[in-house]
């Protein structure tokens, strides 16, 4: 297992937003097929490692490297990252109006496939598999008409962001506190529908607060992530840990060697 | 983000090509000799000489307006041609076969072919090559079902009742100065007259293209549509890249007698200028439809070209229940300067008017709309809506809205909703990480924004306005 070829390696990285760093030396290295989840309290940069991995604007990288598949996606444009099967589920899904659900989830699985020099879908079979994603994820087909978000209710959002990792099969995804905001029910279809792609070649990382959402999707390994560096590693028994014992006890160290430096 | 947004906007203007045709063209200068020989090049009768004299007389003590949100340079009326047409053109061909090859390439060029075999079947078009009609294609079947689609030259002498009865009725030779200009000085556009309870079998469309340089195109379009006719009509337009301004100012009259419907519709693509504002057309146009009892005139126009536009086209509902529309989208990049919008002038009973106003701003541009809603006392229970919302893509660009009311009974109901948004980097960030490029984000987020008034519009024409729009914003993000 260990001579598998990694997917994401993250070396010492230190990113800033606004000239404020908030990723300080973090070091990661997912295999193909894993579960990774990354804890830790509010403020302590979980949010910004999706961002800056993603390639958002304003998020820039001070210093490190990350590799995905092989190749550096520090250099990547924002769309190539995509286009390479980088995919990021939103915390707060931004609304589009008047550009259907279709039009846009089309337009990106075309863009896509264009990268991997295929041709275009057609409309009646990606019609096809946008309603059977529509079903997965518990969504009336009704959405697809609608515009991207406009007026969907948080779980609604939260359903549609899953809809489109169904259809853009990406090989890793990162979900970003996709259980904010959603209800017991909710949260139980995002899990299946995220459980139902896991796979031997599709990893995930798992931003999230509580421990709530690993009851649903069992990760392979739990990191905690304090001041802008994973500061404890372990298997699914660490977020029961998390969950008993609160952050504090992890922040204590970090703040220690700053006094120290 | 701004960046990406100037550079997806830095496109090519694909229409700007020039046609090598021999024209006739006559020396820069106005005067009332110049009107004349206008005349005179077109055969009219006294009476029409006599009507364009009276409106220059009138246009001589006019003043430019200055009230609209647009600056430039002002006009020196002496430096512009007033007449230019192909050589080919004078001895009038009878068929498309005696038309010069090279004026139909032109228009092949521009995707509207005039061969009747080769067209979107169910489409007639008049084509006007600067100062002259060149073809107006299924004449006959139009014929048969009575519809009159000509030259209005033409029409001048075939059908001088109708044009003498509405020429100037809706819209005043003094007017305003650029109307009473044109009124002396028109060169060609489209006549159409649908018989009573006629639909009209097919769309109407007139693609006006200014070819010369140093020429001014002084359209006119007058429409007429009888008791309980409907017709739809579409103009677009073009003209060649060049590096001084042109001006275009054109008036269009509709007449919508009782229980008639006409739908115009407008694909607006005069260039533009380039990316410093050099060149690109005025493009100072009066549109104006008058609605008889429970008719309904429905103008929509969607707006990407011009350095200077200034235009509203109006509804003047006088009839009890009529009906006015206006829904538009207005694209202004680069130095671009656009002062639009619409006048529902409501005089009946019972009258309502919509209008759906979408101003999209990128660049250095000004985009303003300017409407007036106008409640007369005998506008009894009398409606309507407005929605303006404006767009801004990168922050060097300017939207204005310049909203008017003035109702003066008590019955009519006036709502007014307005709003203006940013492209936001939320909604970049989302699209390019679903793998799409910043220009198809960008495009995609547009179109979006004006789907409301591309669902007004016929719909080959939507899929048409969908890629102008996409064409006019590439390399405006980066």
């Amino acid at each position: 297992m260990s001579n598998t070829k990694s997917l994401l390696t993250i070396k010492d990285l230190h990113a800033s937003v606004e000239e404020k760093q908030i990723i300080k030396g973090l070091d990661l290295d997912i295999k193909p097929g894993e579960v990774h989840a990354i804890m830790g309290p509010n403020g302590a940069g979980k949010s910004t490692l999706g961002y800056v991995l993603s390639g958002r604007d304003g998020y820039s990288v001070d210093s490190g490297s990350v590799t995905l598949d092989g190749e550096d996606l520090l250099e990547m444009e924002t769309e190539d990252r995509a286009r390479a099967g980088l995919f990021l589920a939103f915390q707060y899904p931004v609304e589009i109006p008047g550009v259907s659900n279709l039009e846009f989830l089309k337009a990106s699985v075309d863009a896509q496939r264009q990268a991997r020099g295929e041709d275009a879908i057609t409309s009646a079979d990606f019609l096809k598999e946008a309603k059977a994603a529509c079903k997965q994820v518990n969504l009336p087909v009704a959405f697809l008409k609608r515009g991207v978000n406009e007026g969907f209710s948080g779980g609604e959002k939260k359903r549609n962001e899953l809809m489109q990792m169904l259809l853009l099969k990406p090989k890793l995804c990162i979900l970003d506190e996709t259980d904010s905001g959603l209800d017991i029910d909710a949260l139980q279809v995002v899990a299946e529908g995220v459980n139902s792609q896991r796979s031997a070649d599709r990893s995930f990382i798992v931003v999230t607060h509580y421990q709530r959402l690993l009851d649903y999707i069992k990760p392979d390994f739990v990191h905690v992530l304090s001041d802008g560096k994973i500061v404890k590693s372990g298997d699914a028994s660490l977020a029961l840990e998390l969950e008993a014992q609160g952050y504090a006890w992890l922040q204590k160290e970090p703040a220690e060697d700053e006094l120290e430096g | 983000m701004t960046e990406q947004i100037d550079k997806a906007l830095a496109r090519e203007y694909e229409a700007g090509f020039v046609s090598d045709v021999e024209s006739e063209t006559f020396e820069p200068g106005l005067d009332e000799n110049v009107i004349r020989r206008i005349s005179e090049m077109k055969g009219e009768p006294e009476w029409m000489l006599e009507w364009r004299l009276s409106a220059f007389r009138e246009w001589l003590e006019m003043e430019e307006p200055e009230w609209a949100l647009v600056d430039y340079p002002k006009i020196d009326f002496q430096s512009i041609s007033y007449y230019s047409a192909p050589k080919s053109m004078k001895d009038k061909p009878k068929s498309l076969d005696e038309v010069d090859p090279e004026l139909l390439r032109t228009y092949e060029k521009l995707g509207i072919p005039l061969i009747e075999q080769q067209m979107l079947a169910g489409i007639a078009v008049d084509a006007v090559f600067d100062s002259v009609s060149v073809v107006t294609t299924f004449r006959e079947k139009l014929e048969e079902a009575g519809v009159i689609f000509c030259p209005i030259s033409e029409a001048v002498h075939k059908y001088p009742d109708l044009v003498k009865k509405y020429i100037g009725s809706v819209v005043p030779k003094k007017d305003n100065y650029y109307a009473a200009l044109n009124c002396a000085v028109f060169t060609d556009g489209s006549f159409v007259y649908i018989p009573k309870g006629i639909r009209c079998p097919m769309e109407l469309s007139t693609y006006f293209r200014i070819n010369e340089q140093n020429t001014g195109q002084f359209e006119r379009t007058l429409i007429i549509a009888d008791e309980g006719s409907h017709v739809s009509y579409l103009e677009g337009c073009t003209a060649p890249q060049r590096d001084e301004n042109q001006l275009h100012a054109a008036v269009v009259e509709l007449v919508a007698m009782d229980n008639a419907e006409i739908k115009y519709s407008t694909v607006q693509n005069w260039y533009p200028g380039d990316e410093n504002g050099k060149g690109g057309i005025y493009n100072f146009v009066t549109k104006r439809g008058i609605c008889h009892t429970n008719a309904k005139i429905s103008w929509t126009q969607v707006e990407t070209g011009s350095s200077v536009t200034w235009k509203y086209p109006s509804c003047i509902l006088k009839g009890d229940n009529s009906v006015g529309e206006f829904y538009s989208v207005a694209l202004t990049r680069g130095r671009q300067q656009a002062d639009t919008g619409t006048k529902m002038i409501h005089i009946g009973k019972n009258t309502k008017s919509t209008i759906i106003s979408k101003g999209i701003s990128a660049g250095r541009s000004n985009n303003s709309y300017r409407g007036l809603v106008r409640m007369n006392p005998g506008a009894e229970g009398a409606r309507n809506f407005t929605q303006c919302d404006s767009l801004l893509i990168g922050d060097q660009c300017g939207a204005h809205t310049f909203p008017y009311v003035e109702s003066r009974n008590p019955s009519a109901i006036i709502e007014h909703e307005a709003t203006t948004s940013k492209v936001s980097d939320e909604q970049m960030f989302l699209c390019r990480q679903r793998g799409l490029d910043p220009e198809k984000a960008v495009s995609m987020i547009v179109n979006g924004f004006c789907k409301e008034v591309f669902k007004e519009l016929p719909m080959e024409f939507a899929v048409e306005a969908g890629k102008l729009l996409e064409i006019s914003l590439e390399g405006s993000v980066g």
